[in-house]
């Protein structure tokens, strides 16, 4: 493979393209999809979402996950929403508005027809849900329900309590049972993929790993969907699940799908900080908290009272006092930054200072402890478990924490990676959200994938593919099954002494600190050969107790945290190779004298696409991104 | 904090199993009792030992993964709790604590405290949704849904299938997981169309699967980490009378 495909973006206006391009692709009677196998990796949004429609549509589908079941993939953890125009409020919202939002948020570092397409499609998943049983908020006379979210001033976001994500996913589960029971989906649960069979170029199916038995399974099929989600693991403590892994995205990318703006991770400002060495996890305060709730530090640094001690006057609400105009509500990478710089500067609160408050005590006295229950019950009690401390009377203690990543595998506007046959859907790939992206958008992107865009782009590429059916005894097959037991033999067989989370802690707070909310030339370059070490230490020093034969839970998170590294590596030139603060993505030499980012829109209005390298040079590709529709604007929310 | 860990362990479903007791003697009460067993696992591998396999991910008590009994108790003593979410502050320093893994017929053990929950999806499958396509849906907002209705909808949709209703029920009844199901479609004007067969079919199907009947103890509604309330069940005998 060697430079990059074209990313088949449609020509003329933006709006309504997506149909032009619709009513052209090619079709398939519905008596031949059922002599083809399609391959779904993963049970998400995305995947659940795509595996029922394709299955709906005739095809034989295979669906695999890592999980014991499907409803537990990582989706089910969103809790604020899903934003749709549907301009029902009446406060000005349309389809060319959340267009707008979207590219704005993202900083310009995205495709002007992806997110009209998205903007476009939005409001179709609602009703998709809604007909599948998602009991979403109701207003008392029975319509929808919407709240607004962070970089949106309009309330086009529909939600299910907080637990959004759930509800979605339940209802993509549900349809997606109903065609396993149909005969239609073959579910094999407990399967790791940890490699991507291709034949010609062309991907045709992967190697499994069976989680119980330990034994390598070979699948193949016409086409290949990733739905695996996104990589914000990478730095040990996030807001994902503790299994969310790279595996078979970096896989991909290693047979030679190009991977995409690998440095623009997102991290969410209101997460509940860490505290002993062994914390497994950040977990998320939903962003729709900041509706209701303000953030501050105490004006004086240094500041160690509690907080009904520290009177109003000697209080910063620091994004109001600077963006008044979006306040609390200002996007993720702003509040995440503003947040880390006042820390840094000694007013952080909590243990080690790295904390600030989110206070809904305000809205307590304002509209009553009923009130905001019923808004963020959920989070109210999950928030009192994890810390101790009842957020209706006492200010919440958040921090940012990794939590979602805007890259992934570069995919053209049909979401086919460069490898062709290969499909990537919600956050594996790299599409819509640019540099940042916006509150309540992850799941408008997963189901619109999923439900809308793969199923008829799928069904495009192989009309026009004429591949015949392939047996596991392939050659191709056989090699990668071959090359996949010796990656498993060399971890298991491994005298070392050290175990796999110590590693891992060990890259965490690197990567947090070398390519986290802030970066910088001089520790990018350092980052790179602390991971090569460290990777050289893992291989030589890593203790996997047990067999690759039966369940091994250290086993599986070896092989997992092995992709790590190189994905890490990956992350770190490309933060170095962008010369620009854009999003997510904040350089400290490109920042205004108040510290805001400056984007360079002359030499980095671009997808940077990296191609590996077998010699640990990987070779960056640029697709240059047109805007028509929306000329570049500096962001501003103050 | 000290603690002693009484476990069972078991290396697969044809082996002997027994219960091991192992000391942390210096954990904060800060932690999950999910990362206590991390910080156990990680002296246990330094040791050479092989690791308690438990089933976990998200850690928020949302995805349902995690689940095991704690003092003879699904997910511990606290109330609405799924064990992920339990804290060790909740109990006394010196604290001895028994887990174990669900046992139910319908629930096979795998290794240690982790079991085989797929009956449950296989309930689903039977019947838990609606027989909607892509691309098949009407406007959102055509059929309205009052708040009230939707409020009650949604508190039985919540079920995160973690299982621990089955485990502490002493039939093994999965009824208050279809329970929940069926009350959460048959409430909301799109589950109708399929109303009277969804139950049907959806008991039968537990049958099938080796769960048991209900004898009204309640303490599937004690466990539920979501509180879930037992009072579907009566519910749902109605419903399959109609």
């Amino acid at each position: 493979m060697s430079g990059l495909p074209s990313a088949r973006i449609p020509t003329g206006p933006i709006a309504d393209a997506w149909r032009r391009t619709k009513e052209g692709l090619p079709l398939i009677s519905p008596l031949r999809k059922g002599q083809i196998d399609v391959l779904v990796v993963g049970t998400g949004l995305a995947g659940a979402s795509a595996a029922a429609t394709l299955a709906q549509q005739g095809y034989r589908v295979t669906v695999l996950s890592f999980h014991d079941s499907p409803r537990r993939a990582h989706s089910v953890a969103a809790q604020g929403g899903i934003n749709a125009a549907r301009s029902v409020a009446v406060d000005g919202d349309s389809i060319s508005r959340l267009f707008a939002d979207t590219l704005k948020g993202g900083d310009f570092r995205a495709r002007e027809a992806g997110c009209q397409r998205l903007a476009e499609i939005s409001s179709g998943i609602i009703d998709q849900c809604v007909a599948q049983g998602v009991p979403f908020a109701r207003e008392y006379g029975g319509s929808l329900a919407t709240r607004s979210f962070g970089g949106a001033l309009v309330s086009r976001t529909f939600y299910a309590r907080g637990q959004t994500g759930q509800q979605l996913l339940y209802g993509a589960y549900q349809a997606m049972m109903r065609q396993v029971e149909l005969g239609h989906i073959r579910l094999l649960t407990r399967r790791d993929v940890l490699e991507l069979i291709t034949i010609g170029g062309v991907a045709r199916g992967v190697v499994a790993r069976h989680l119980l038995n330990g034994e390598l399974e070979v699948y193949t099929a016409r086409t290949v969907v990733l739905c695996s989600g996104g990589y914000s693991n990478v730095y040990f403590l996030s807001t994902n699940a503790l299994k969310s892994n790279a595996s078979a995205i970096w896989r991909a990318h290693r047979k030679g799908a190009l991977f995409a703006n690998p440095c623009f991770t997102q991290i969410h400002p209101t997460c509940i900080p860490s505290g002993d060495d062994f914390q497994s996890k950040l977990t998320l305060m939903s962003e729709s908290l900041r509706n209701d709730g303000r953030i501050w530090l105490p004006m004086q640094a240094g500041d160690m009272r509690a907080a009904a001690d520290i009177p109003e006057a000697e209080r910063d609400y620091f994004l109001e006092r600077m963006y008044p105009t979006y306040g609390n509500m200002t996007p993720r990478d702003v509040a995440s930054r503003r947040a880390r710089e006042l820390c840094n500067k000694g007013h952080g609160v909590g243990p080690g200072g790295r904390s600030v408050f989110l206070d809904l005590t305000d809205a307590v006295a304002r509209d009553g402890k009923d009130a905001i229950a019923a808004r963020y019950g959920n989070l109210m009690t999950m928030y009192q478990r994890i810390s101790g401390d009842d957020p209706y009377t006492t200010p919440m203690r958040i921090y940012p924490a990794p939590h979602y990543t805007m890259g992934g595998l570069w995919v053209d506007y049909q979401l086919m990676s460069s490898i062709p046959g290969l499909f990537v859907l919600g956050e594996a790939n790299y599409s819509e959200h640019g540099a940042n992206r916006l509150g309540a958008s992850a799941l408008m992107q997963g189901l619109a994938d999923g439900y809308f865009i793969a199923p008829a782009t799928v069904t495009a590429y192989l009309a026009n593919s004429s591949a015949k059916e392939i047996s596991s005894e392939h050659p191709n097959c056989r090699e990668a099954v071959h090359n996949t037991q010796a990656r498993i033999n060399a971890v298991v067989n491994n005298r070392g002494n050290t175990s796999v989370d110590s590693f891992h802690r060990e890259l965490g707070a690197l990567m947090i600190d070398r390519c986290g909310i802030s970066r910088h030339a001089e520790g990018l370059r350092d980052g790179i050969s602390q991971v090569q070490t460290l990777e050289q230490q893992f291989k030589a020093e890593v203790r996997v107790p047990g067999e690759a034969a039966g369940p091994n839970a250290e086993l599986e998170k070896a092989l997992r945290l092995d992709d790590f590294f190189g994905l890490a590596q990956l992350m770190l030139r490309d933060a170095l190779a962008r010369e620009e603060s854009c999003g997510a993505h904040f350089r400290e030499e490109h920042q205004s004298c108040e510290g805001e980012a400056l984007r360079d829109d002359v030499n980095f209005a671009h997808i940077a696409a990296w191609e590996y390298s077998s010699t640990g040079k990987p070779i960056r590709h640029a697709e240059p991104l047109q805007f028509t529709a929306l000329k570049p604007s500096t962001r501003s929310y103050k | 904090m000290k603690l002693t860990l009484r476990i069972w362990r078991q290396a697969a479903p044809n082996q002997a199993g027994n219960y091991d007791s192992h000391e942390l003697t210096k954990v904060s009460p800060d932690l999950s009792l999910l990362e206590a067993l991390d910080q156990l696992n990680e002296q246990l591998i330094n040791n050479g030992e092989r690791p308690v396999n438990f089933e976990h991910d998200c850690r928020e008590g949302i995805c349902g993964s995690c689940g095991f009994l704690v003092n003879g108790q699904a997910h511990g003593p606290l109330a609405a709790t799924s064990v992920c979410q339990l804290y060790l502050r909740e109990f006394k320093d010196g604290s001895v604590l028994t887990l174990e893994p669900w046992r139910a017929r319908a629930f096979p053990l795998i290794q240690d405290l982790m079991v085989d929950r797929s009956a449950l999806d296989r309930l689903i499958a039977a019947g838990g949704y609606c027989s909607t396509g892509t691309g098949q849906a009407p406007d959102g907002n055509a059929l309205p849904v009052g708040r009230q209705q939707a409020t009650s909808a949604f508190d039985t949709a919540t079920c995160i299938g973690c299982g621990a209703c089955v485990a502490s029920c002493r039939n093994a009844s999965a009824s208050l997981f279809v329970a929940a199901k069926l009350a959460h479609l048959g409430q909301l004007p799109q589950g109708q169309p399929e109303r009277s067969t969804r139950a049907q079919s959806m008991q039968e199907r537990m049958t099938q699967e080796g769960f048991g009947s209900c004898s009204s103890n309640l303490e599937c509604e004690a466990v539920c980490p979501q509180e879930i309330s037992a009072d579907w069940i009566s519910w749902m005998h109605r419903e399959s009378l109609r």
